[in-house]
C-alpha cells in the first residue's frame, strides 16, 4: 500500500545539510524478506514510516518482528528487498545508517561491568561525540532516565526496569533521527511502562522517527500511529490502530444478564445482529454475551430483541474493537490456510 | 557525527561500492577514528580488569607462585648442566605464562558473544576492527605487566642477564610478539568456542602439555628418547632457548639436532612472526562472519 511513496523516496536527487538525502520517511522497506535455511522469518514486508511518527510492529514470538528490525538496524542482511533508514540504503550504506539510528534490543545491551555513566559516555565517545560533550550528556540522560543516584553503580547491580532506561538512555545519546526498539516493555512493571511510554512520546514530539516491536496491543494502541501485523513472517494488516479496530475488529456489543439461565436465550437474540452471523461469545462465568455487530445494527433494535426475548439485561455495552479483537481474528487459527508451508515458524534467536 | 557524511551519497545500490570510495573521508581520519574507537575500547577492557582485578591473577601472582615454586622447591633436585637453575628457570617461566596467555582474551571475547553488549556495539558507527584492536590492546598490557612482574620475581630470586642492553630488549621485543601471536590465538579460539565456560578446560588441555612436555622447567636431555623428540620440535622450547639465549642464560647443551633448537632466535621469531600473521586475519575473519547474520 505504500508502493509509490517508496519509489518516489528513493528518487530523492537532494540531500540535506547533515548529509542524509532528503527524505520524508525515517524508514522504508520494499518487499523485505528474510529466510533461515528452509524457513522464511519475514516476507515480503513494505513500509514507509514517516519522519517523527511511530510505527508499531505487532506479532507473536515468532512472527517476524525482531527479524525485520535486526535487518533495519544493520544486523543482519536480508535475503531479498530493500530498505532505507534517515534516507540511506542500509546494505549499501551501513556505516552512514549506524550514525544515525538508536537501536535497544530485547536484551538489555549494557556493559554490566562498566557503571551507568561510563556505559553512556562509552557509547557516545563511540559515535564520536567529544569527551567533555559526552561526559554532559550521560549526565543529562541520566537524570533524564531517573539514574543519577545509580550513576556510579556497576550496570549489572541494575534492577531490569533501570537497566531498560540505561539502556535507552544509551541509544539516544547520539541524537539519532530514527530510534528502533525491540520489545522495550516486557518484563517492565506498569509504572516503568507508563514512564517509558511518556519519554518516547517526548522524543517522538522533539521529531525522532520511532520503529517498535510489540507484543502487546495496549502499547502499539498507545503510541503507533500506524500498526503493522506480522503473522509467520508475513503482514496480516496495516494501518492506524483506529483504522484497524474499524476494519477488523468492527463494533461489538457486551450484554451481562442476570442470570445464567438468560445466557442462551440472550446468544440467540444477538446473532441476528451479528456480523457475518457470526455465534456470539458467551462467558458463563461473568455471565457475558458478546458478539461483533453488523455495521447497520441500532442499539435500540437490539435492546427491543432482548426485551422480546424477555430478557433481564443488567448491562449493554458497545465498543469499538480493542486491538486485541483485531489482532486474535486476523492471527486466529482460521487463517492458517494462508500460510502455505509455513508450519513451524519462531522466533529467531538473536 | 557528521564527520562520515557527505552530501552526494544518495547513489542508487548498483554503483554503491564506487561511490563509497569517492564520498569517504580522508583516510587519515578513517585512521584517527579506528585510533580513537581502539583507545574507548581499551579502556573497557581495562576498566573490566579494575572491577574483577581476579582476571589478572592468571598473568601475575600465578607466575610468581611458579617462580617460587621451581626455584625453592623443585630446582634443587634439577641440575643444569653449565648453569645456575634459577637462571635457566625465568626463561621458561615467561614463555610458560604468555602461554597460558590465550585464556584470558578467549574468556572475555566468550563473554562478549553470550551478552547483548556485541549488538549495541554492531549497530553504532565505530568499525568492527575497533574492538577486535581495542581488546587486543588491553590484553597486550596485561601480560607486558606480567613479563615486568616475572622479570622483577626473577631479580629477587637470583636471575640476571649476562648479554648487552640490545641482546636483553630484542629479547623483551620477542617476548611482546609472542604475546601478540598468543592474543589473537586465545581470540580466534573465543570466537569458536562462544563459551566462556569451555575455553578454561580448552586451554588447560592445549597448553598445559605444549609447555610442560618442552624444556620450560627441565633440560630436555632428561626426558625419555620420544618425548624427547616431542620436545625438541616443540615451539614452546624454541621460545624458550631463544629467551635463554638472548638473555645470556643457561641453554643445556643440545642433545637432539634439531634445526629450530640449533637456531632458537631466528626459529623462535619465525614461529611467533608466522603465528600472529596466521591467528590474526583468521581472527578477524571470524569475527566478521559470526556477528553477521
Amino acid at each position: 500500500m505504500h508502493d509509490t511513496d517508496v519509489r518516489d523516496h528513493d528518487a530523492a536527487p537532494s540531500s540535506r545539510p547533515d548529509g542524509s538525502p532528503r527524505s520524508d520517511f525515517g524508514v522504508t522497506a520494499r518487499g523485505l524478506g528474510k529466510r533461515f535455511g528452509d524457513l522464511w522469518a519475514l516476507r515480503d514486508l513494505d513500509l514507509a514510516v514517516p519522519v517523527g511518527s511511530v510505527l508499531g510492529l505487532l506479532g507473536h514470538n515468532g512472527a517476524g518482528k525482531t527479524t525485520a528490525l535486526r535487518i533495519l538496524t544493520t544486523l543482519s542482511i536480508p535475503t531479498e528487498g530493500s530498505a532505507t533508514v534517515a534516507g540511506f540504503d542500509v546494505a549499501a550504506h551501513p556505516g552512514e545508517v549506524r550514525s544515525r539510528i538508536g537501536v535497544t534490543a530485547q536484551q538489555a545491551t549494557v556493559d554490566g561491568l562498566l557503571t551507568s555513566r561510563a556505559n553512556l559516555e562509552m557509547v557516545a565517545r563511540l559515535h564520536h561525540v567529544p569527551a567533555a560533550e559526552a561526559r554532559r550528556r550521560a549526565d543529562d540522560l541520566l537524570e533524564r532516565v531517573d539514574l543519577t543516584d545509580a550513576a556510579t553503580k556497576l550496570a549489572k547491580t541494575l534492577s531490569g526496569g533501570m537497566r531498560r532506561r540505561l539502556d535507552l538512555a544509551a541509544s539516544i545519546i547520539a541524537k539519532p533521527s530514527v530510534l528502533f526498539l525491540d520489545e522495550p516493555t516486557t518484563g517492565l512493571d506498569p509504572r516503568s511502562r507508563n514512564d517509558l511510554w511518556d519519554m518516547l512520546r517526548e522524543l517522538v514530539r522533539d521529531g525522532t522517527t520511532l520503529l517498535l516491536t510489540t507484543q502487546y496491543l495496549e502499547e502499539a494502541d498507545r503510541l503507533a500511529d500506524e500498526v503493522i501485523v506480522l503473522d509467520h513472517g508475513r503482514t496480516v494488516a496495516i494501518g492506524s490502530p483506529e483504522d484497524l479496530k474499524t476494519r477488523f475488529g468492527g463494533d461489538r456489543i457486551e450484554v451481562t444478564v442476570a442470570t445464567a439461565s438468560q445466557l442462551d436465550a440472550t446468544a440467540a437474540a444477538l446473532l441476528e445482529f451479528s456480523s457475518g452471523n457470526a455465534a456470539p461469545s458467551v462467558d458463563r462465568e461473568s455471565l457475558h454475551v458478546a458478539a461483533p455487530i453488523a455495521e447497520h445494527a441500532r442499539l435500540i433494535d437490539i435492546v427491543r430483541a432482548l426485551d422480546a426475548a424477555d430478557i433481564d439485561a443488567v448491562d449493554i455495552n458497545r465498543r469499538l474493537a480493542t486491538l486485541d479483537d483485531v489482532f486474535l481474528s486476523l492471527t486466529a487459527p482460521a487463517h492458517s490456510h494462508d500460510r502455505v508451508g509455513d508450519t513451524e515458524s519462531q522466533e529467531v534467536p538473536s | 557525527m557528521t564527520a562520515t557524511a557527505t552530501p552526494t551519497t544518495t547513489s542508487p545500490p548498483s554503483d554503491a561500492p564506487a561511490r563509497i570510495e569517492a564520498t569517504s573521508p580522508a583516510s587519515h581520519s578513517r585512521l584517527t577514528w579506528l585510533f580513537a574507537d581502539t583507545l574507548v575500547y581499551t579502556r573497557r577492557h581495562l576498566a573490566h580488569i579494575r572491577q574483577i582485578p581476579e582476571k589478572l591473577l592468571d598473568v601475575t601472582i600465578q607466575p610468581i607462585m611458579f617462580v617460587l615454586l621451581f626455584a625453592y622447591v623443585f630446582g634443587g633436585a634439577i641440575n643444569v648442566p653449565g648453569g645456575r637453575y634459577k637462571e635457566y628457570l625465568v626463561g621458561g617461566i615467561l614463555i610458560q605464562s604468555l602461554a597460558f596467555g590465550v585464556v584470558g582474551p578467549a574468556t572475555s571475547i566468550a563473554t562478549d558473544l553470550t551478552e547483548g553488549v556485541i549488538d549495541r556495539f554492531r549497530s553504532l558507527p565505530s568499525s568492527r576492527m575497533a574492538y577486535l584492536l581495542g581488546h587486543f590492546l588491553a590484553e597486550l598490557l596485561g601480560l607486558a605487566l606480567s613479563i615486568v612482574i616475572l622479570s622483577s620475581a626473577g631479580l629477587i630470586v637470583g636471575w640476571r642477564t649476562h648479554t648487552n642492553i640490545l641482546h636483553v630488549g630484542s629479547a623483551y621485543l620477542l617476548l611482546l610478539v609472542f604475546a601478540s601471536a598468543v592474543i589473537w590465538l586465545g581470540t580466534l579460539i573465543g570466537l569458536k568456542v562462544r563459551a566462556p565456560d569451555a575455553v578454561m578446560g580448552i586451554a588447560f588441555v592445549g597448553v598445559f602439555p605444549l609447555t610442560f612436555l618442552s624444556n620450560a622447567f627441565v633440560p630436555i636431555s632428561t626426558l625419555p628418547t620420544a618425548l624427547e623428540y616431542v620436545a625438541a620440535y616443540n615451539p614452546v622450547s624454541v621460545m624458550v632457548a631463544a629467551v635463554r639465549e638472548l638473555f645470556g642464560n643457561p641453554t643445556a647443551p643440545i642433545t637432539k639436532h634439531v634445526w629450530p633448537l640449533e637456531h632458537p632466535v631466528l626459529a623462535a621469531w619465525s614461529w611467533s612472526l608466522l603465528l600472529l600473521l596466521i591467528a590474526a586475519p583468521l581472527a578477524l575473519r571470524r569475527f566478521q562472519k559470526v556477528t553477521t547474520d
